[in-house]
């Protein structure tokens, strides 16, 4: 039931950002909504409702790093899009390799600080 | 230009375009919570900044762009990949957005209630990606 839970809420959230992003204009404007923290939003509330704040919180703490793995990822998809031939499917799933990255290095380093 | 709404974009969307985003998010969501069960909060945290959205609407974007410009007689593919490629412009300007959510989250969840919080999270990641697209506008970024 629980997963049931977050697989709608979740939906939800990133189904609701993504809507706003389509109907607003310039387009360069509704792509912020591209970055939008969704998956965020409804994994902190239920963690937070299940297990306390605390351990949201660190939750939070992590996504602070992998968001840079975000950044560096859509950086690299714009350049790619504005100069190469590729579609924006195999740029932006391809692309995903360098948010992992990110996300890895980043897990690691949360790691071997000992937090 | 100012932003606004303009929903004519939305007559050339597809149901199943909606329900494949609401697919991943829901997916995407639900692994993290397993992720986070299996590993704990700080691997399991590392799945928050994933890009569920970026990618199904940078895809819808070209679509929909090649298939306007096609019907006018221009080379539709460039241009859904120069569309795509201003979504990811401003994705950009939303990640460092997300870094700041994080950020506010980490510090406000242990002081105020969950729901304080997020909505001051959420509010602070619009103001930072807001400022930073109109700053790119203003000089050039």
């Amino acid at each position: 039931m629980e997963l049931l839970w977050r697989f709608l809420l979740g939906g939800a959230m990133v189904s609701s950002f993504a809507l706003i992003g389509d109907v607003l204009r310039p387009k360069r404007f509704a792509g912020i909504f591209g970055g939008a923290p969704s998956v965020a939003l409804a994994t902190l509330a239920l963690t937070a409702a299940k297990s306390g704040s605390a351990i949201a919180a660190l939750e939070a703490r992590s996504m602070i790093l992998s968001s840079l793995g975000f950044v560096l990822y859509v950086y690299v998809a714009q350049k790619l899009l504005a100069t190469a031939r590729w579609s924006p499917l195999l740029v932006s799933l391809g692309g995903l390799t360098i948010w992992g990255l990110v996300a890895v290095m980043a897990g690691l380093l949360l790691r071997f600080a000992g937090t | 230009m100012i932003p606004a709404l303009d929903f004519s974009g939305l007559k050339e969307a597809r149901w199943w375009q909606f329900a494949v985003r609401f697919f991943l998010g829901g997916a995407v969501t639900v692994c993290t919570g397993l992720i986070a069960e299996r590993f704990g909060p700080v691997v399991g945290g590392l799945f928050l900044s994933f890009p569920a959205i970026f990618p199904a609407t940078a895809t819808l974007i070209e679509r929909h762009e090649t298939e306007k410009k096609s019907k006018a007689g221009i080379n539709g593919r460039a241009r859904g990949r120069k569309a795509a490629a201003l979504d990811a412009a401003g994705a950009i300007f939303g990640g460092w957005g997300m870094l700041c959510f994080g950020c506010a989250a980490w510090l406000a969840l242990p002081r105020y209630s969950t729901g304080l919080a997020l909505a001051l999270a959420a509010i602070l990641w619009l103001i930072v990606s807001a400022s930073l697209w109109w700053g790119g506008r203003h000089w050039g970024g």
